[in-house]
C-alpha cells in the first residue's frame, strides 16, 4: 500500500487550501526554475527513464510522446493541449485534480510545454465541468500573479501562457483530434491520422496531447526523480495511479495507489470491500465503460495495472473500476453502455455512426431475452466490424463492452433469451 | 422567416441585439472562440434561440453552417428554451447498475413528462445525461448544476422536495458547488 | 519517387499520392464513396479499406494514407499493399453491410438507380441477404430549391456536397448537423442555394439522396443516348454530355476536361434542356399586316428575294448572336460578301474588342488552367461568378491552393466572388490612378493576371479601357516569356469564332450600334439576324425588314419580317471558340422541331434563292471551305497561338475614358439567352435570385 509520504496529489480529497499559498506549503512550484535550467533534453529522458505511461486511457508512454515534436521550430509555434474532457463513465479522478490540485497541472503545464518548446498551453475542460473550470482559471490567474507564468515564468526566461477552453458536452472530444477540432470552434470529429498532432495539430502546428494527470504527475517525478517514480510498480506498468473505484463497493472513493497492486487489495484497503463479501462479486470493468467487463475469478487477484489487465482479457484504460455485485443485470449494464456510445458517436465514419446504433438495439433485445440465440454470434460479428474500421478509436470501444459480455456472460445472455422464449414463445421479429 | 417562430416564445428572452454584437466583439479577436460564445450566449439565455445564433454568426464572420454543425453537436446547447428546475439524472455506467433508471422514472412519473421534456408550466425539464464524474456518489441527479448524490431510487418525490427546499426562487444562475 | 508492391506489382509513384491512387495505379480498383479526388479527403465512408502489411493488424482507409506515410520493410523492402485480402474483403463487406442497414430500398423508384454507386458496389462488393431485423431511420426530406430534390433516408453522409459547396461552390450553407445515427446534411435554413454551380452536388452524390429536381421521374439512364458536346451558356466552353430520348433532350451532364471545367458545369449550361421545347421556331412565318402567318421555306425566301434584289447592298446588314457556330457565321459571312454587304458584325453587344488587333487582344491568353499559376490578379469590369461560373471555381481553386493568400483585385461593379478581394473602385478612375499597393502586389507578382471584362468593353470608351488594360499589363510584366496574364474574359460562346472569321463591318461598313442608327433614320432597309437577340431589336427603325434566323421566339423573332427556324446547339454540329480561343466541337444529340434546320443549311438554301448559291451542300463541304480559309478552325481541341506583340500594340491606342462608373454586365444569370429565357426552371431560379433566396413556400 503507498505510503502518504510518496503521494503526488497530497490534496485530492481537498481537505487543504487548493490555492497557491496551499499549493506552495505542499511543495508545489518548488525549484520549478531549476527543473527547467536542466534543458528539454534532460527533462524529456527524465520522464522517459521514470516509465510514466499516460493517464488518459490508451497508456502511451509520456516522455517518448513528447519526443516526438520537432526539436527545432520551423516558424511554427508548439503546443501543448491538456485533456480535461474526462467524460468516461467510471472516470472521475481529472475533476479532482483540477478543483483540488490545480496547480500540480499548471506546473506540469510549464515543465511539459518547455520541454516540449510550446509557449502555449491549452487545458481543454468538460463542458459540465463549470465549477472546476472556475477554480482551474482562479488558480492560473494566482501563478500569473506570482510570476509563475507568463513572461519569464518562475524566472526561468521561458515564456509560458495558459489558456483554459471548455466544451460542451461531447465525449468524443476526449479523443484527441476530436479535441483539437474543437478548440478551433468546430463540431469534434476526430481527424485522420497520419499526419500525427506532433506535426500537424492545433491550428496546424506541432501539438501534443496530454491526459491531466499526466501532465500533474511530472513536476513531482521531476522533483524527485525518475528512479522514484519508477520504483513503484513493475517493469512496463510503473508509477502510482489515482484510481477510481465505483459501484457496489462499501466505500467509493478516488485513491492514488501504486501501480500493480492487486484487486483485492484496493478493494479491500480503499472501498471498504465489496458490497455483501467477495462472493457477492459479480463482475468488474476495470478502466472505464469503455474497457471490456471480467467476471469476478478473472479479476479477483490481478494486478491492477496496464498489463495486468491484459492479461484478464480486459484494459487498464484509466483506471475508473466499476464493481458490479450479483444484482446486477449485466446485460442491461452493457446495453445502457452501447447506449451510450451509440450517443457519443460524432456520426462521421460508417461503421460507427450505423454500427453503435444496431448493437444498442440489439443489446436491448437481449436485455429482455427478445432475440434468437444465433443473434449472439451475430452481434459478436458487427461488434467485430466496427472494431478497426473506423477513424478513431470510438468504434472499438463500443465494441469491446460488447464482445466481453458475451465472450464473459454468455450463459446469461442464452438463459435470458431462454427465459423469454418460454414466456412469449419465439422471439418476436 | 418571421412569421413561423414568433408567438409565444418569451419576447424578453431574445438579447438585445447589441448585447450580441458585443460578446460577438469579445470573442471575435480570439481564434476558435465559437463554443466559448455560444456559452455565453446560453449562460445569459438559458438557451440559443436561432435569431441569435444567426445574428452572432454574422457579426463574428462564422458561416451559419458551422454555427449549426456546433450548435446541435455538443449536447449541451439548447435550442428551446428549458424549464426553470433542469434536472439532469445520471445515467452513467456507475449510477446506472445502482439503479438511476428507476429514479429516471420515477421522476417522469412524479412530474408526469417523459426524459427529454419540460412540464407544461416550464417548472421543470427533465433529462437523463452521461456520466456526471462523480461515480462515487451514484445514484445521482443534478440540478442546475447543483448535485444530488446517493439517492434513494424509490423516492423520486423526495428528491424533487429537497430540490425546491434547496433552491426556492429564481435559481438559474447560482449554481453552487458540486457537493 | 517511391516504390511500393500492390497485389504483388511493383510500382514507383509519387510519394504525395494517396494510397488509393497508387492502388489504382497499380491496376487495382479501390470502391469508394466519400472520397473525390477534387475534394477534400474526408475519410468517413470507410469502403476504400486496404491491407498495409507490416502495419497495425486492422485496414487502412486508403484515402487519407500518403504513399510516404508507408513505412518500408524491416531490410527497406518496399512496403506491400493488399486490396484483395481476406481482410480486405471482410471489411468492404462490413462497411457495405452498414451503408445499407439504414438505407431504403426504393431503388425501384429512385432516380439514381442504374447510376447509383451504392447500387454499383453492392453488387460488386457486398452480400446478399441482411441480418438487419430492426426499424430503418427516417429523416426528413430537405429544401434546397427548385434544383435539386432530396430524399435523405438515402443519404449515406459521405459529405461530398458539403466539401463541394464549401470548397468548390464557396458557399457555406450545407452542413453535417447533430452527431451519430441523428446525423444528417441539411441547408439549415430551408431555402434554396444560392450557387451558381450547385447542381454539381446531383454528379456527386454517390446515392439518390439529392437528384435533379427537373429530371425527377422523367427518365431512366438506359434509355437515354448520350451525345458527347459542348456548352453555349457561356464562353468557357464547359464539355457536357447531353441525353435525350427519342426526340427530347432529358439532360444536361458534364463531361471531364481538364483544361476548361475539369468536372463542374454552371446551374445554367445544366438545367436549360426544359427551354430547348418552349417557344421554339418550328417552321418559317411571314409577318403580314403586324401578325405572323405561318408559310413555307419557299414563301419565306421569295419574301426575303423580293426584298433583298431591290435593295443596294449598303442598306443592308447582318447581326450575329451570342450562341452561333462557326460554320453558320461562315454561311452568314460568304453569303454576305456575296450580296456585297459590308454591315457586318458579330459583336452584338457592342465589345471594343476587334480583330484587326491581332488574336491575343481579345482572348483570354492566360487560359482556364493557367490561373492556377497566377499569382495575383486584378479583374477589370469582369464578374467572373456570373460570367463564367465554372471559371470562377478554378480561381476559387487557385485561391485556395495558395492557403487563402493569393491577392485578388477588382475594379468594377461591386461582386460576391464567394472568395475574399480587394475592391479598388467603381469606376475607371480606379484604374487610370491604380492604388499604390495594388500595383507593388502586381509588380512583385511573377504571373500577374489581368482579366478584362466585357463589362468594360461594350463601354463607348472600351477600347480605351482596353488600351489601359494592357499597358497595365505590359507594365507589372504580365506579357513575358511563357507567361501571358493579359486576359479577356467573354460571355458569349460565339464571340471568339465571330472575332477569329473577320466578323466586323468591313470597308464603309456599319458595326451594331451604326445599323441602329441606320434604322432608326431610316438608312437601312434589310436587317439579318443569325439568332440575335440582346442587341436591342426594340431601337431598330419601323422601315428595316428584319429576317431572323434562330430557334426561339424571343425579341429577335419578335420584331422580325420574316422568321427562318434554326435548331439549338443541341440540334446541330458546330464549331465553338471558347474564351482561351480553343477550338472545339459541339455535337448533334437530337433533331430541330418541325420543319426547322441547322442554321448553315438555312442559309445556303437562302443563298440559292437570293441567286447568291453558296459554293457548299453539305456540312463536310462548309468545313472544307472553311479550313481552307482559316486552318485554325480545323484544330479541334487545340488554342491556336497568338502573338502576344498585340497587346503592347494596343497599349499605345490610348483614348479618352470616361468617369461613369462601370455597370454589372449581366443583369440577370439564370435569363441571359433565348434558350434560359424560354425555360421555366431558369425562371424560377431567376424569381428565387431575384427575391433574395426567400424562405420556400412548400
Amino acid at each position: 500500500m503507498l505510503q502518504d509520504k510518496d503521494r503526488i496529489f497530497t490534496n485530492i480529497y481537498g481537505r487543504h487550501d487548493w490555492g497557491l499559498e496551499g499549493a506552495l506549503k505542499r511543495g508545489q512550484w518548488d525549484g520549478t526554475k531549476d527543473i527547467l535550467a536542466k534543458g528539454r533534453d534532460f527533462i524529456i529522458k527524465e520522464i522517459q527513464a521514470s516509465g510514466l505511461r499516460g493517464r488518459g486511457g490508451a497508456g502511451f508512454p509520456t516522455g517518448l510522446k513528447w519526443s516526438f515534436m520537432p526539436k527545432q521550430s520551423d516558424g511554427r509555434p508548439h503546443y501543448l493541449v491538456v485533456n480535461a474532457d474526462e467524460s468516461e463513465p467510471g472516470t472521475c479522478k481529472d475533476r479532482d485534480i483540477l478543483r483540488h490540485d490545480p496547480h500540480t497541472l499548471i506546473e506540469g503545464c510549464l515543465i511539459a510545454g518547455f520541454a516540449m518548446g510550446a509557449h502555449a498551453a491549452y487545458i481543454y475542460v468538460r463542458g459540465e465541468f463549470m465549477r472546476e473550470r472556475e477554480r482551474l482559471q482562479a488558480a492560473i490567474d494566482q501563478a500569473y500573479d506570482a510570476g509563475l507564468l507568463g513572461k519569464n515564468a518562475c524566472g526561468s526566461g521561458w515564456d509560458m501562457d495558459v489558456f483554459v477552453h471548455h466544451g460542451a458536452g461531447a465525449y468524443i472530444c476526449g479523443e484527441e483530434t476530436a479535441l483539437l477540432e474543437s478548440l478551433e470552434g468546430k463540431k469534434g470529429q476526430p481527424r485522420m491520422k497520419p499526419p500525427f498532432p506532433a506535426n500537424v495539430g492545433l491550428y496546424g502546428c506541432p501539438t501534443t496531447v496530454n491526459n491531466v494527470e499526466s501532465i500533474a504527475v511530472t513536476p513531482t517525478i521531476m522533483r524527485r526523480g525518475a528512479a522514484w517514480f519508477s520504483s513503484f510498480g513493475r517493469d512496463n506498468n510503473k508509477g502510482t495511479k489515482l484510481f477510481m473505484i465505483s459501484g457496489h463497493v462499501n466505500t467509493p472513493c478516488v485513491v492514488e495507489e501504486e501501480l500493480g497492486i492487486t484487486f483485492r487489495e484496493l478493494i479491500e484497503k480503499h472501498a471498504g470491500g465489496v458490497r455483501g463479501g467477495w462472493d457477492n462479486l459479480l463482475a468488474v470493468i476495470p478502466g472505464g465503460a469503455s474497457c471490456p467487463i471480467v467476471r469476478a475469478d478473472q479479476i479477483m487477484d490481478a494486478q491492477m495495472d496496464f498489463d495486468g489487465m491484459r492479461a484478464i482479457g480486459s484494459s487498464f484504460g484509466t483506471g475508473g473500476v466499476i464493481v458490479m455485485d450479483r444484482s446486477t443485470d449485466v446485460i442491461a449494464a452493457i446495453s445502457r453502455i452501447s447506449y451510450f456510445f451509440r450517443h457519443e458517436s460524432c456520426g462521421q465514419c460508417t461503421p460507427c455512426r450505423e454500427g453503435t446504433g444496431w448493437m444498442w438495439r440489439v443489446m436491448e433485445r437481449m436485455r429482455q431475452g427478445n432475440a434468437a440465440r444465433e443473434e449472439i454470434d451475430m452481434l459478436f460479428q458487427v461488434s467485430k466490424q466496427i472494431e478497426g474500421h473506423t477513424i478513431c478509436a470510438l468504434g472499438d470501444a463500443a465494441a469491446w463492452p460488447v464482445q466481453a459480455l458475451i465472450r464473459n456472460f454468455r450463459p446469461v445472455i442464452e438463459a435470458r433469451i431462454d427465459d423469454y422464449v418460454s414466456q412469449h414463445g419465439m422471439a418476436a421479429e | 422567416m418571421t412569421d413561423d417562430t414568433a408567438v409565444d416564445d418569451v419576447e424578453i428572452e431574445e438579447a438585445p441585439e447589441d448585447e450580441i454584437i458585443v460578446l460577438a466583439q469579445k470573442w471575435k479577436k480570439k481564434r476558435g472562440s465559437l463554443i466559448m460564445a455560444l456559452h455565453e450566449l446560453q449562460g445569459r439565455l438559458g438557451y440559443v434561440p436561432r435569431e441569435s445564433a444567426m445574428k452572432l454568426g454574422r457579426e463574428m464572420g462564422v458561416p451559419l453552417a458551422n454555427i449549426y454543425e456546433v450548435l446541435t453537436f455538443y449536447n449541451y446547447f439548447k435550442l428551446e428554451s428549458p424549464g426553470k428546475y433542469i434536472i439532469s439524472v445520471c445515467t452513467g455506467t456507475a449510477c446506472h447498475i445502482k439503479g438511476s433508471p428507476k429514479l429516471l422514472h420515477g421522476i417522469e412519473d412524479e412530474l408526469g413528462i417523459k426524459e427529454g421534456e419540460s412540464t407544461p408550466d416550464g417548472e421543470y425539464h427533465l433529462q437523463g445525461v452521461r456520466c456526471l464524474g462523480c461515480c462515487g456518489l451514484a445514484p445521482l441527479a443534478s440540478v442546475n448544476g447543483k448535485v444530488y448524490g446517493k439517492q434513494d431510487v424509490t423516492n423520486a418525490h423526495g428528491l424533487l422536495e429537497q430540490v425546491k427546499q434547496d433552491q426556492p426562487m429564481h435559481v438559474a444562475a447560482e449554481a453552487t458547488d458540486a457537493e | 519517387m517511391a516504390k511500393l508492391i500492390v497485389d504483388g506489382i511493383e510500382i514507383d509513384v509519387a510519394p504525395e499520392l494517396t494510397l488509393l491512387q497508387a492502388c489504382e495505379a497499380a491496376g487495382a480498383e479501390i470502391p469508394r464513396f466519400c472520397y473525390h479526388e477534387r475534394l477534400s479527403v474526408a475519410g468517413n465512408c470507410r469502403m476504400c479499406l486496404v491491407e498495409v502489411k507490416g502495419g497495425p493488424p486492422k485496414p487502412t482507409a486508403s484515402c487519407g494514407m500518403n504513399v510516404r506515410d508507408l513505412r518500408p520493410g524491416p531490410n527497406g523492402e518496399p512496403p506491400v499493399v493488399l486490396t484483395n485480402s481476406p481482410m480486405v474483403k471482410k471489411a468492404r463487406e462490413g462497411v457495405m453491410e452498414f451503408l445499407l442497414i439504414n438505407h431504403p430500398l426504393d431503388c425501384p423508384i429512385c432516380d439514381q438507380g442504374g447510376e447509383c454507386d451504392l447500387q454499383d458496389q453492392a453488387m460488386a462488393y457486398g452480400v446478399s441477404g441482411s441480418r438487419f431485423i430492426e426499424n430503418k431511420r427516417a429523416v426528413e426530406d430537405k429544401y434546397l430549391g427548385p434544383l435539386i430534390k432530396t430524399s435523405m433516408n438515402r443519404c449515406i453522409h459521405c459529405t461530398r456536397c458539403v466539401r463541394f459547396t464549401t470548397e468548390v461552390a464557396g458557399i457555406a450553407e450545407m452542413g453535417l448537423i447533430s452527431r451519430g445515427e441523428d446525423a444528417e446534411i441539411t441547408s439549415y435554413l430551408e431555402k434554396a442555394l444560392s450557387s451558381e454551380l450547385q447542381g454539381n452536388v446531383i454528379d456527386l452524390c454517390p446515392v439518390g439522396a439529392l437528384t435533379s429536381k427537373p429530371y425527377a421521374f422523367h427518365a431512366r439512364p438506359w434509355e437515354l443516348s448520350k451525345t458527347e458536346s459542348i456548352d453555349v451558356m457561356d464562353a468557357v466552353g464547359s464539355a457536357i454530355r447531353v441525353d435525350v430520348r427519342g426526340r427530347e433532350v432529358m439532360r444536361v451532364l458534364p463531361r471531364l476536361n481538364e483544361s476548361v471545367n475539369e468536372e463542374w458545369i454552371s446551374d445554367k449550361t445544366r438545367f436549360i434542356w426544359d427551354g430547348l421545347r418552349t417557344q421554339r421556331l418550328d417552321r418559317p412565318y411571314v409577318k403580314a399586316d403586324g401578325r405572323f402567318r405561318a408559310t413555307s421555306w419557299g414563301d419565306a425566301f421569295a419574301t426575303i428575294a423580293t426584298r433583298v434584289t431591290s435593295t443596294a447592298p449598303e442598306r443592308m446588314g447582318a447581326i450575329v448572336g451570342d450562341l452561333a457556330s462557326v460554320e453558320e457565321m461562315f454561311a452568314l459571312r460568304e453569303l454576305m460578301a456575296a450580296l456585297g454587304v459590308a454591315s457586318v458584325d458579330g459583336r452584338q453587344d457592342g465589345t471594343a474588342l476587334h480583330p484587326k488587333f491581332g488574336r491575343a487582344s481579345y482572348v483570354f491568353n492566360a487560359t482556364i488552367a493557367g490561373i492556377e499559376e497566377a499569382d495575383a490578379i486584378l479583374m477589370i469590369g469582369a464578374d467572373p461568378r456570373r460570367e463564367a461560373s465554372v471559371m470562377n471555381a478554378r480561381i476559387r481553386k487557385r485561391w485556395r491552393a495558395s492557403g487563402g493568400k493569393l491577392p485578388v483585385f477588382t475594379i468594377g461593379a461591386p461582386v460576391d466572388l464567394t472568395y475574399p478581394h480587394v475592391h479598388l473602385g467603381s469606376d475607371p478612375a480606379a484604374l487610370q490612378h491604380l492604388d499604390a499597393g495594388a500595383l507593388d502586389v502586381l509588380n512583385a507578382a511573377q504571373k500577374p493576371l489581368i482579366v478584362v471584362g466585357q463589362g468594360a468593353l461594350v463601354r463607348h470608351d472600351g477600347l480605351a479601357l482596353l488600351s489601359l488594360a494592357a499597358k497595365l499589363a505590359t507594365e507589372v510584366g504580365a506579357v513575358t516569356e511563357g507567361w501571358n496574364g493579359f486576359s479577356v474574359l467573354h460571355t458569349a460562346a460565339s464571340r471568339v469564332g465571330a472575332l477569329d472569321l473577320g466578323l466586323v463591318p468591313g470597308e464603309g461598313g456599319r458595326d451594331v450600334a451604326g445599323m441602329i442608327d441606320a434604322s432608326a433614320k431610316g438608312e437601312l432597309d434589310v436587317l439579318f439576324l443569325l439568332g440575335a437577340d440582346e442587341f436591342g431589336a426594340q431601337h431598330l427603325g419601323p422601315n428595316t425588314f428584319v429576317v431572323y434566323i434562330g430557334s426561339h421566339g424571343d425579341t429577335g423573332a419578335h420584331r422580325a419580317d420574316v422568321i427562318l427556324p434554326g435548331a439549338t446547339y443541341a440540334e446541330k454540329s458546330g464549331t465553338y471558340v471558347n474564351t482561351e480561343g480553343r477550338v472545339q466541337l459541339g455535337n448533334r444529340a437530337a433533331f430541330p422541331p418541325g420543319e426547322a434546320r441547322e442554321d448553315w443549311a438555312v442559309l445556303r438554301a437562302l443563298s440559292e434563292a437570293l441567286g447568291r448559291k453558296l459554293p457548299f451542300d453539305s456540312l463536310a463541304q462548309l468545313r472544307a471551305k472553311l479550313y481552307s480559309a482559316h486552318p485554325e478552325f480545323a484544330a479541334i481541341d487545340t488554342i491556336p497561338a497568338a502573338d502576344p506583340q498585340a497587346i503592347n500594340t494596343l497599349a499605345t491606342l490610348g483614348g479618352i475614358v470616361r468617369p461613369e462608373p462601370f455597370v454589372p454586365l449581366i443583369a440577370d444569370f439564370y435569363l441571359t439567352n433565348p434558350i434560359a429565357r424560354a425555360s421555366k426552371v431558369m425562371a424560377e431560379c431567376s424569381a428565387l435570385a431575384r427575391s433574395g433566396h426567400s424562405i420556400a413556400a412548400e
